[in-house]
C-alpha cells in the first residue's frame, strides 16, 4: 500500500499531480473498468488480458469466492451457487422477477430485497454485486499500483431509486468511494460527443444484457443536456435468450428440466442468439441428462419473429421519450447504439425504421459506457483545467409521488425533471386532534399507489392536536445529482417542528454495511481500525486542500477575525493528521473545520455566480 | 404548488439571481446562458472532492437554479411568479370564477375537441387555433406587466392562459393517441 504523503504545514500538495479515478460499468452480463491514460480513456485489462469481467459470482465451500471467467466456467455445474445477471435483482423483491421459474436459484423473500440461498448462506444482490466491484477495484489498484481516489459507477438511466441505492451500497461495501452514479446512456453520449465533437440532438439507444434505456440529449459546446429518458429496467438481451428457450421448450414439449439442464440450455440459447447476429441461420443442438438430444435450425427471420414483442416494447419507450423531449423525430441527428444486444439485426432494423436513419455503430457498444464514465471520473476529481470542463445536466427518469387518501398518487416531482431538484407539497390533517401522519413515498407513472414502486413509508409524529385541516405539514422531496431521493416532513403552523429524513427501505442501513465489512469480506482483510484511520486521514487532507484553495482565491470575502478562526481550525487539523492515531479526534477536527467554513462556502458560491454573470465580484457591485 | 418564498444567498428573487431585469418579456437566450453559467459554477459535479459544507451549498444552489430556471422559462409560471413578487395571490386553487364569455369559449373548444375525436387533421387545426389564442393572451399579459404596469389585469389573463395551456396538453395527448 502506498504511504500517505503529508505536505509541510502551509504548503499544499503539488496542484499538477494527477489523481487516479476510474469509471465502472457494472453490467448485467459483463463489467468493465476504465481510466484516463495520457488524456485518452482506456479499458483496464486483467492480468490474463481480458477487458471484460463476466458479472458472475460463485460461492464455494469454506468462504472461497470466484468471480468472472472462473465462475462462468462452472455456471452449468454449480448453478445454485453461481449467480449470473445479478443486476436484474438489484433493489427488487421476488415478485418483481420475470422468468423466476426458469432460474435455478433458491430465492428467499426478505423485507424489501430478495436474497439467494448459497453454500455460504443467504446472499443479497448487493453483496453479490460488491464481489464484482471489489474485483474491479483490485484490478484498477494493481494496474496503477496506487490508491484510487474514487469511481464513477454507471447505472441504467431507467433505474429507480431502490435500484440506484442498492448499487451505491454495493460500491460502498466493496470499499469504493463513489464520486457519482452516472446514467449509462449519458456516459455513452459523453464518450461519443467528446470523441466526435458532436453538436445537436442525439438519441442513445442502449440495450444491454438486462436493461433498456433510451435518452435524448442536446449536445452543445461543453454542455451535455439530457432532455428526456425512458426505458425498461427489465428488458435486455437476457429476455431474448429466454424467449428462444421458451420457444424450444414448448416446441419439444420439455418441461421437467433439472437446474443444471436449465442453466445449460439457457447458455446454449445465448450462444445461438449471438451467432445469429452474424449468420443467417444456426443449428441449435442440445443433449439432455437422460441421453436424449434435440437438433433444431433457427433462422434470423424466425428469431426475429419470436422476439418481435420485445423489440416492440423497446420502441414504445422510444416514442414516449421522443415525445417527452418535445422534439420531432426528424430533428434527431444521430442514434448512437450502445450495449451488446444492439448487435441483433432485428433491433438494428427496427431502430433504423423508426428514426429513418442508419444507426451509429462506430463505437464498441460493450466499452463506450465505461469509457464515458472514466472521462466523468477524471473531471470529478479535478484533473481538468477550468476551460476544458464540460457540464452534464441529467434528469430523473420516473415521477416521484406520495400516496393520498383512497390510494391515489399525487406526483410531487414529474419524470424528466432536471436534477438536482427539490419540491415541497403541503398536507393537512384529516381528523380533529390527529397527532400523527403516515407518509408513503412512491415512484412511477401509474395513478394508483399499488401500481407504483413503494420506496419508503414513515410516520410523522408529535403533531400538536388541532382541528382537522388546521395543521400544515410540508413534505419536501430532494433528489441529488446521483438521482437519489431524500424526504423530509415538517409541521409548520405550531412552531413545533418535527423533521425526519428517510432513506428508501431497499437501501442498506449503515449498520448492515459495517457488519458485512467486518465479516471477513474481500475488502476488509486489512485491520478495520487502520482502515478507518486512513480513511479519516484522506478525508482530512482533502478538506485541508479544499480550504487552502478557497482561502487562496477568496480570502477577501472574510473579516480578519473570520480568517483567524479558519486558520486556527486548519492548523489544528493539520497537526492531527500528522500526529494523531485516534479516529474520533480526526473526525472532530474535520467537523470543526467544516463548521467554521460553512458560511465561507456559501459566500464564495454567491460571489462566483455574480462573477460569472457580470464579470465583477460582489464587492464591486455593492 | 412550488414554494417560492425561500430565497437563497444574496439574491432578492429569480430575476436578480440570473441578473435579468424584472420584466415579463425576457430575452430567452440571456436566460439560457445565465442558467448555464450559474450551473458551471455551482453544479455538484464541480464539488465532488470538496468539503461537506461546499457540497451542501452546491446542492442547494444547483437545486435553486433549476427551480428558478424552470419558473422563468415558462411564460405562465413567470407571470404567476411576477404576481407573487407584486404581492398578488393568484388563488389558483380557491378562486375558479372566470368571465362568462371565457367560459363559453372554453365550452366551445371542448365540444370542438370531442367532435374531432380520433381525427388528426381537425385536431391539429384546433391545436393551431389554441396556440394562436395563447400567443395573443401572452402578448397582452406582457403589455399589462411591462407597459401598463397593471399586474392585476395580467393576473386575470394568466388564469385564462392556464386554462388554455391545460387544454392544449390534453389536445396534444389526443393527437398522439390518434396517430398511433
Amino acid at each position: 500500500m502506498a504511504l500517505l504523503q503529508i505536505a509541510e504545514p502551509g504548503q499544499s500538495r503539488n496542484p499538477h499531480e494527477r489523481r487516479i479515478a476510474i469509471g465502472i460499468d457494472l453490467g448485467t452480463t459483463n463489467s468493465l473498468v476504465a481510466s484516463m491514460k495520457n488524456a485518452i480513456p482506456e479499458i483496464l485489462r486483467s492480468e490474463a488480458g481480458h477487458t471484460m469481467l463476466p458479472s458472475v459470482v460463485r460461492y464455494l465451500q469454506g468462504n472461497r469466492t470466484q468471480a468472472g471467467y472462473e465462475a462462468l466456467a462452472q455456471a452449468s455445474l454449480d448453478p445454485k451457487n453461481t449467480i449470473i445477471s445479478v443486476k436484474r435483482f438489484m433493489g427488487r423483491g421476488l415478485n418483481d422477477i420475470a422468468h423466476a421459474k426458469n432460474l435455478p436459484y433458491d430465492f428467499l423473500e426478505t423485507s424489501g430485497m430478495l436474497k439467494i440461498k448459497t453454500v455460504q448462506g443467504d446472499k443479497s444482490p448487493v453483496e453479490v454485486s460488491a464481489e464484482i466491484l471489489a474485483r474491479l477495484r483490485q484490478l484498477a489498484e494493481d494496474s496503477f499500483s496506487d490508491d484510487i481516489e474514487g469511481a464513477v459507477i454507471t447505472v441504467p438511466a431507467y433505474f429507480d431509486d431502490a435500484q440506484r441505492q442498492a448499487t451505491k451500497d454495493a460500491a460502498q461495501l466493496a470499499g469504493i468511494n463513489v464520486l457519482r452514479l452516472l446514467n449509462e446512456p449519458t456516459a455513452a453520449a459523453l464518450a461519443y460527443g467528446l470523441d466526435h465533437g458532436s453538436e445537436g440532438l442525439y438519441a442513445i439507444f442502449d440495450l444491454g444484457g438486462g436493461t433498456f434505456d433510451i435518452s435524448i440529449l442536446r449536445l452543445s459546446k461543453g454542455v451535455f443536456e439530457v432532455l428526456s429518458t425512458g426505458g425498461d429496467s427489465a428488458l435486455g438481451g437476457d429476455d431474448f435468450d429466454h424467449a428462444l428457450m421458451q420457444y424450444i421448450l414448448t416446441e419439444f414439449d420439455m418441461h421437467e428440466l433439472s437446474s443444471n439442464e436449465r442453466r445449460a440450455l439457457l447458455m446454449k440459447c445465448r450462444d445461438v442468439k449471438e451467432t445469429l447476429s452474424s449468420h443467417p441461420a444456426v443449428l441449435l443442438e442440445f443433449a439432455f441428462e437422460d441421453g436424449k438430444s434435440i437438433q433444431r435450425s433457427i433462422s434470423q427471420d424466425e428469431f426475429a419473429q419470436m422476439t418481435q414483442s420485445l423489440v416492440t416494447k423497446a420502441l414504445v419507450s422510444v416514442k414516449k421519450a421522443v415525445r417527452d423531449a418535445q422534439v420531432d423525430v426528424e430533428e434527431i441527428q444521430g442514434v448512437v447504439m450502445v450495449g451488446g444486444a444492439t448487435r441483433m439485426p432485428n433491433v438494428q432494423k427496427a431502430v433504423e425504421q423508426y428514426f429513418k436513419k442508419t444507426p451509429l455503430n462506430n463505437l464498441n457498444p460493450d466499452e463506450v459506457v465505461a469509457l464515458g464514465a472514466a472521462r466523468q471520473a477524471d473531471l470529478l476529481v479535478g484533473n481538468k483545467s477550468k476551460n476544458d470542463e464540460w457540464l452534464l445536466l441529467d434528469v430523473i427518469p420516473l415521477s416521484l409521488g406520495v400516496e393520498m387518501m383512497g390510494g391515489l398518487v399525487e406526483k410531487i416531482i414529474p419524470r424528466n425533471t432536471p436534477i438536482p431538484v427539490a419540491r415541497a407539497q403541503d398536507f393537512t390533517t384529516f381528523k380533529d386532534g390527529q397527532t400523527a401522519m403516515a407518509v408513503h413515498v412512491l415512484q412511477g407513472e401509474r395513478e394508483l399507489a399499488e401500481d407504483c414502486r413503494s420506496l419508503a413509508k414513515f410516520e410523522l409524529r408529535g403533531i400538536p392536536p388541532m382541528v382537522a385541516g388546521a395543521a400544515r405539514i410540508r413534505v419536501t422531496y430532494q433528489v441529488d445529482a446521483d438521482g437519489l431521493l431524500s424526504v423530509s416532513a415538517k409541521e409548520e403552523t405550531s412552531g413545533v417542528q418535527t423533521s425526519i429524513t428517510v432513506k428508501p427501505s431497499y437501501g442498506l442501513e449503515d449498520g448492515d454495511i459495517a457488519r458485512m465489512l467486518s465479516e471477513s469480506f474481500q475488502t476488509a482483510q486489512e485491520d478495520m481500525l487502520a482502515r478507518a484511520l486512513r480513511e479519516e486521514q484522506v478525508e482530512a487532507m482533502r478538506l485541508i486542500d479544499a480550504v487552502n484553495n478557497s482561502l487562496a482565491s477568496d480570502a477577501n470575502l472574510l473579516s480578519p477575525q473570520e480568517q483567524h478562526t479558519i486558520q486556527e481550525a486548519l492548523n489544528q487539523l493539520r497537526q492531527l493528521v500528522a500526529n494523531s492515531k485516534v479516529v474520533d479526534d480526526l473526525r472532530r477536527g474535520i467537523e470543526r473545520l467544516s463548521e467554521v467554513t460553512e458560511d465561507f462556502a456559501a459566500r464564495r458560491m454567491n460571489a462566483n455566480i455574480r462573477r460569472a454573470l457580470t464579470g465583477k465580484s460582489l464587492n464591486d457591485i455593492e | 404548488m412550488v414554494n417560492h418564498s425561500e430565497s437563497k444567498g444574496n439574491f432578492a428573487n429569480y430575476f436578480d439571481f440570473f441578473h435579468l431585469p424584472q420584466t415579463f418579456n425576457l430575452d430567452r437566450k440571456l436566460l439560457d446562458s445565465a442558467y448555464l453559467k450559474i450551473q458551471q459554477e455551482v453544479h455538484p459535479d464541480r464539488f465532488a472532492r470538496a468539503s461537506d459544507a461546499e457540497k451542501r451549498q452546491s446542492l442547494q444552489l444547483a437545486t435553486f437554479a433549476n427551480t428558478a430556471y424552470r419558473t422563468l422559462k415558462n411564460p405562465i409560471q413567470r407571470g404567476l411568479y411576477l404576481c407573487e413578487l407584486h404581492c398578488l395571490d393568484p388563488q389558483l386553487e380557491t378562486n375558479t370564477s372566470m368571465p362568462k364569455n371565457f367560459l363559453m369559449q372554453q365550452m366551445e373548444l371542448r365540444e370542438a375537441m370531442d367532435d374531432a375525436r380520433g381525427q388528426i387533421v381537425p385536431l391539429s387545426q384546433l391545436q393551431d387555433q389554441v396556440i394562436s389564442d395563447l400567443k395573443k393572451i401572452t402578448d397582452s399579459i406582457g403589455k399589462n406587466f411591462d407597459e401598463l404596469k397593471q399586474p392585476e389585469a395580467a393576473l386575470i389573463e394568466l388564469r385564462a392562459a392556464l386554462f388554455l395551456e391545460r387544454f392544449l396538453e390534453e389536445l396534444e395527448q389526443r393527437i398522439t393517441d390518434a396517430s398511433e
